[in-house]
């Protein structure tokens, strides 16, 4: 690492390190203004270098922290159902598509690339979810919508499919009396686990953020998910204790509450899980991000 | 005679039908694996399709979306007889053509850049810094900007009253400064995704171009843009022209939860995709909200189907279908 920063390109280094603080400062602001002493932000404002240091924040935040676990209780559920029945239905529609003998083939490659060409808008796809299928108000709607199936994805994998598995394989495991659900079990999968596991990441990292399901679908506080809880609560910072209970204790509440350190301490309680995970994906990602643009 | 050549037809038919049966029946179990993906599809992509016929309609809930009275285009001449369906076409196309001459220099810029290093630690490290606020939501970059912006405490109005004896700015309520606001927020986000694609295809390029380049003692700059520019130049050309084709699409949340949906920022930040949604949720005028997003799916498709029509043009290899 030293030895790349004595080359002979200073300048560049300076210009990333540049590029560097700047897609790092804000997160390092918003963290140094939720250790801050609420006094000192209204006296002097945020700031990078705090005057004076208080977890304040943080303890009014973890005690009473039911609204918030059950908001990740929600980001949870939904990221693991979801992303597990979107790869299992994204690896069946991909693998026929990966077939060049596949009857209906390039009908089924259309309908689905299709999509991605055209859409009904908005306003009829809310309403077919609303009123036809009535899932306003349930889990499903974080699930189901948009998220659940990527024709992106699906064209990544069919073409991971169909370069990386020798048909040789396919062919002898059907002569050795293979049935296709077997070949696709034993083979098919075990052979793709990279594809497999890339497209699981963008799955997660898709229902991890998505806050747009929640904002159109959910109205009961109790089933927001983290991202639409912080929606929230950036608007209306007294979001966070408006829930049930009685308003004499709300109030009570309210009057404690060191406002703009509870802010920003709730946004790193919010990004904190995913920013403490990337350093174990971010290789991976960057491999799976640049696989599918070079190759799809 | 005739009967011969009759029966033999038929022959020939059944056996091709039944050669298509045992087809059907042989792939049975692949044609099954697609079935959830098809209704999916179906659900979540082809009846909306249907409902494009909102756009036609005024919807009346008691009634359906069938039964509901036929308005023909009233909708749409509602819509672009108001000074709304400018302003958001303005608005939408103005800040992606922005974002695209922005972000795409500088993502060149950063990629070409990061191959210049020799760490191979120092660079890895560089991608996945820059790669960071791809991965955040639009809602933790609202909170972000509320840290540099909110007009009380944060940080840019602090450093302008503190340091500079300026006075505080309401940016939350001052229209005129989003676009450049904006711009920077999006760049932040993306540009270094967008470098790393860049990136990779330059790690593409045969090492033997350089050395051929070097010996014929060709300088660092004249490697930079007679080799590794023109080579990745499909990759550059398909990235733009994808963004091109999308140049009425917009990303909802950054127009909607970095601006904190704040009214007096509309006329500079309303875009096709925000005005849909307000029609919808804010007023309940679904057929308008219906029209401007047939509008915007209509245009966007020519412009996909235009869009890949040059790059086959270009170069065959690279065209999307």
């Amino acid at each position: 690492m030293t030895g790349a920063m004595n080359s002979r390109h200073p300048f560049i280094h300076l210009f990333f390190w540049l590029f560097v603080l700047f897609s790092l400062v804000p997160f390092l602001l918003v963290f140094m203004v939720s250790i801050s002493g609420e006094e000192s932000i209204l006296k002097h404002g945020y700031s990078l270098f705090p005057s004076e240091f208080s977890t304040g924040a943080y303890s009014f935040l973890f005690n009473d922290f039911s609204t918030i676990a059950k908001a990740y209780g929600v980001t949870i559920a939904v990221t693991l159902i979801g992303t597990v029945v979107s790869l299992l239905i994204t690896c069946l529609y991909a693998y026929p598509l990966s077939r060049p003998d596949m009857p209906f083939r390039r009908t089924l490659s259309f309908f689905l690339f299709f999509t991605m060409l055209f859409g009904g808008g908005m306003a009829p796809w809310y309403l077919t979810y609303v009123n036809m299928f009535g899932i306003k108000n349930t889990l499903l709607s974080m699930i189901i919508p948009n998220l659940l199936l990527s024709a992106f994805n699906v064209l990544l994998m069919r073409s991971f499919f169909s370069t990386s598995i020798p048909d040789s394989i396919l062919e002898s495991a059907t002569i050795d009396g293979a049935s296709e659900w077997t070949i696709f079990k034993s083979i098919v999968i075990p052979l793709s686990l990279p594809i497999v596991a890339t497209i699981g990441l963008f799955n997660v990292l898709a229902y991890w953020n998505d806050w747009y399901n929640c904002m159109l679908f959910i109205d009961k506080q109790e089933l927001y998910n983290i991202q639409y809880l912080m929606t929230k609560t950036l608007n209306n910072v007294q979001y966070l204790i408006m829930k049930a209970g009685s308003n004499a204790q709300a109030g009570e509440q309210l009057a404690k509450m060191p406002r703009e350190t509870v802010r920003m301490a709730f946004a790193v309680v919010g990004v904190a899980p995913l920013l403490a995970a990337y350093p174990f994906f971010q290789r991976f990602y960057i491999s799976g991000i640049t696989s599918g643009a070079v190759k799809g | 005679m005739e009967t011969a050549v009759k029966q033999a037809a038929e022959v020939r038919r059944d056996t091709r039908t039944s050669a298509f049966l045992r087809k059907l029946k042989k792939y049975r179990a692949l044609l099954i694996m697609t079935v959830p993906g098809l209704i999916y599809l179906i659900i979540n992509n082809y009846i909306p399709m249907y409902g494009v016929i909102l756009a036609f309609k005024t919807l009346s809930y008691d009634k359906g979306i069938w039964n509901s009275p036929w308005s023909g285009l009233d909708n749409f001449k509602f819509l672009f007889n108001s000074p709304d369906a400018f302003i958001i076409t303005r608005n939408t196309v103005l800040y992606n053509v922005v974002f695209i001459v922005v972000n795409t220099v500088f993502a060149l810029l950063v990629a070409i850049l990061i191959n210049e290093i020799k760490g191979k630690a120092i660079s890895r490290f560089y991608q996945s810094t820059f790669l960071l606020p791809h991965i955040v939501s639009m809602v933790v970059v609202a909170y972000l900007v509320y840290g540099f912006l909110n007009q009380d405490s944060g940080l840019v109005n602090t450093v302008l009253t503190k340091y500079f004896h300026k006075d505080s700015i309401a940016w939350y309520s001052e229209a005129g400064y989003w676009p450049y606001i904006l711009v920077i927020v999006n760049a932040w986000k993306n540009a270094g995704y967008l470098s790393i694609i860049y990136f990779a295809a330059i790690i593409g390029i045969d090492k033997e171009y350089y050395e051929a380049a070097r010996i014929d003692g060709a300088t660092r700059w004249k490697q930079m843009t007679a080799i590794t520019l023109p080579l990745i130049m499909p990759v550059i050309l398909i990235m733009t022209l994808m963004a091109v084709s999308s140049i009425l699409r917009s990303d909802f949340g950054l127009f909607y939860q970095v601006t904190m949906a704040s009214g007096p920022l509309i006329p500079t930040t309303n875009t096709i995709d925000t005005f849909v949604y307000r029609a919808m949720v804010q007023l309940g005028d679904i057929g308008m909200s219906s029209a401007a997003g047939l509008y915007q799916s209509v245009v966007c498709f020519f412009l996909i189907l235009g869009a890949n029509l040059a790059v086959r043009r270009y170069d065959k290899n690279s065209s999307l279908f």
